[in-house]
């Protein structure tokens, strides 16, 4: 005999009043992150509203940062942002897939998690930790080679050249490679530190992403007669370009606006960036190194002024980005 | 006088890692065929398909025993190139899987370019012909260029079997090619089948006993890893030897 079904006891009430209690929570919290996102764009516009005001657009192209003369462009700091990033960028991607397809794809279990982990270790390392042995390892090796360069008769004539070049406030291909100094800071320094730090990011998205990709993908390009890298070349990184594109522009943004270890190791200089392997910086560098010092209202502003264009670099940057990422994400898989 | 079969499976045993899945397989398909592997999940059917082109390679722990012959070669013989036996072999899979990233055009031909044909003429008519053999040219004849993605899921599983056709593979494992479609393309491709066996020989797995009983000419019905019986699918479904293989048929279990 089946029992008549019963009705559950009603808690329609007292569920509703606490759905809504809980509601209203989580739009406030919610609310919490737009609202400080607007009031720090706020607060970065009205500060950096002097600068503007003063030098408009030519805040970005202009190539000159005076405090003394009180004149202020953002042209070579953006540069600097750029080519350090990008350049770290270039570098950094290759290693970073190649070690995530080892990871995934070649090692074997044993070796691949301690291999991963490690990398992924890279990414807890403090920002500080990376400009001491930046400066302190890497330095010295830089410094060593551009000494030797300087003593090599042989190249008196170049150096020469570059620096009369140099003296004008310009540069060319060539001497854009020859050493400026023998510090070992600099540029490339900040590249070099920049491919290391950045790399663990490309590596672990593009590690997950790998992982992910279907087996049944893997096993049509098998199944046609394709070799390991071809199904790799073929089925596995196509599927898995729009995820590891997601990676790279974690890991640029992650370069865009490192500050510490790249303020430590550039050089602080605000001149034209005449030598990869000279002097220069980043805006994030400017604002670590200057803001402390920055007592007049137009250089403070200024300085505010260069954080704008680093957050909206950002934006744009993840912009972009995204359209990319949804380009070429597969769509519709049964 | 009867024909050198195009396989021939002889004491096969299939292991993941101490598990034995497949057990003393011996089975022979004849050319131009088309040969059902039936039983309840986990018989070994599907394990069984994948010995044959050396799919279990890629799965650690898994170990093929015997010999299984491609046309009088033995595919795990010494020196045999697992890929270059796989160009041989086509396969269509339980879901549509074609390239995602890739057009309707690059999906068929994706093979041939693996055998490094470029030639864009060439690959154009073995494009045309392996539509036309998947019965899937009419509809996207004006939309290769698309990616494949666009098209309806029974549409995706016959661009896999043109990629597959494209080929010319001697023998064209199908494992439940139609268990995640839609009665209606099931219906295409089961049509399609008998079209194909002019072309090549076809060994399908299938869960659907009326599907095996409709399209294939021999069945073969497994049960926990053992070949219990092999036969013409007529006599199979009404005249089994095994009471086993009865009780399959007429639905006592699995």
């Amino acid at each position: 005999m089946i029992e008549p079904a019963r009705r559950p006891p009603s808690r329609g009430a007292l569920s509703s009043q606490g759905d809504r209690v809980f509601q209203i929570l989580i739009l406030a919290l919610a609310s919490i992150i737009v609202l400080i996102f607007l009031l720090s764009l706020y607060q970065l516009g009205r500060e950096s509203l002097p600068a503007l005001q003063r030098f408009g657009f030519r805040f970005f192209t202009e190539r000159t940062w005076n405090p003394v003369a009180g004149t202020y462009g953002a042209a070579t700091m953006i540069m600097g942002t750029l080519l350090t990033s990008l350049v770290a960028l270039l570098i950094s991607v290759p290693l970073a897939v190649a070690s995530a397809l080892f990871v995934a794809e070649y090692a074997p279990k044993w070796l691949a998690n301690p291999v991963g982990y490690l990398i992924e270790l890279l990414a807890a390392v403090p920002s500080v930790v990376y400009g001491l042995w930046a400066l302190f390892v890497i330095a010295p090796i830089l410094g060593k080679w551009q000494t030797a360069f300087f003593l090599n008769p042989d190249n008196v004539g170049t150096i020469t050249r570059c620096n009369e070049l140099w003296a004008s406030q310009q540069t060319n291909l060539q001497c854009f490679f020859v050493p400026s100094g023998a510090g070992g800071r600099g540029l490339a320094l900040a590249i070099i530190i920049l491919t290391v730090m950045i790399l663990p990011y490309t590596a672990s998205v593009a590690r997950d992403v790998i992982r992910l990709v279907p087996a049944d993908q893997r096993e049509a390009m098998y199944a046609l007669g394709a070799t390991k890298w071809e199904v790799i070349s073929r089925a596995i990184l196509p599927y898995a370009r729009a995820g590891i594109l997601g990676g790279v522009i974690l890991a640029l943004g992650r370069a865009l606006g490192e500050t510490l270890a790249v303020a430590m190791v550039i050089g602080d200089s605000q001149e034209i960036l005449k030598s990869l392997w000279g002097n220069a910086s980043t805006m994030a560098s400017v604002i670590a190194n200057q803001f402390g010092d920055a007592q007049e209202t137009i250089h403070r502003s200024s300085v505010v002024a260069l954080g704008l264009s680093l957050f909206f670099l950002s934006v744009i940057v993840n912009y972009v980005a995204r359209l990319i990422i949804a380009r070429l994400t597969p769509k519709g898989i049964q | 006088m009867t024909a050198v079969p195009i396989l021939t499976a002889h004491d096969v045993n299939i292991f993941y890692g101490s598990k034995q899945a497949v057990k003393n397989v011996h089975l022979e398909v004849q050319r131009g065929s088309v040969n059902a592997l039936i039983g309840p999940s986990g018989c070994g059917k599907t394990t069984f398909l994948r010995a044959i082109n050396r799919m279990h390679d890629l799965t650690p722990g898994a170990r093929v025993t015997g010999k299984i012959l491609l046309d009088g070669e033995d595919v795990y013989g010494p020196g045999v190139d697992p890929v270059n036996m796989r160009r041989r072999v086509g396969m269509v899979f339980q879901k549509p899987n074609p390239f995602p990233t890739m057009s309707v055009f690059d999906n068929v031909v994706s093979g041939l370019k693996l055998a490094g044909i470029r030639d864009n003429k060439r690959l154009m008519e073995v494009a045309e012909r392996s539509l036309r053999g998947a019965a899937l040219w009419e509809e996207v004849k004006d939309r290769l260029k698309t990616p494949a993605t666009g098209l309806s899921g029974g549409q995706q599983q016959r661009l896999c079997i043109a990629r597959a056709l494209a080929v010319e593979p001697e023998i064209l494992l199908m494992d439940e090619p139609t268990s995640a479609l839609d009665p209606a393309s099931t219906a295409k491709i089961e049509d399609l089948m008998s079209e194909l066996k002019k072309v090549t020989t076809i060994i399908i797995v299938t869960h659907n006993m009326h599907q095996a009983a409709r399209v294939s000419g021999t069945t073969s019905f497994f049960l926990n890893g053992d070949l219990v019986e092999h036969g013409v699918t007529d006599q199979i479904f009404t005249s089994p030897r095994d009471e086993r293989t009865e009780a399959y048929v007429t639905g006592r279990f699995g």
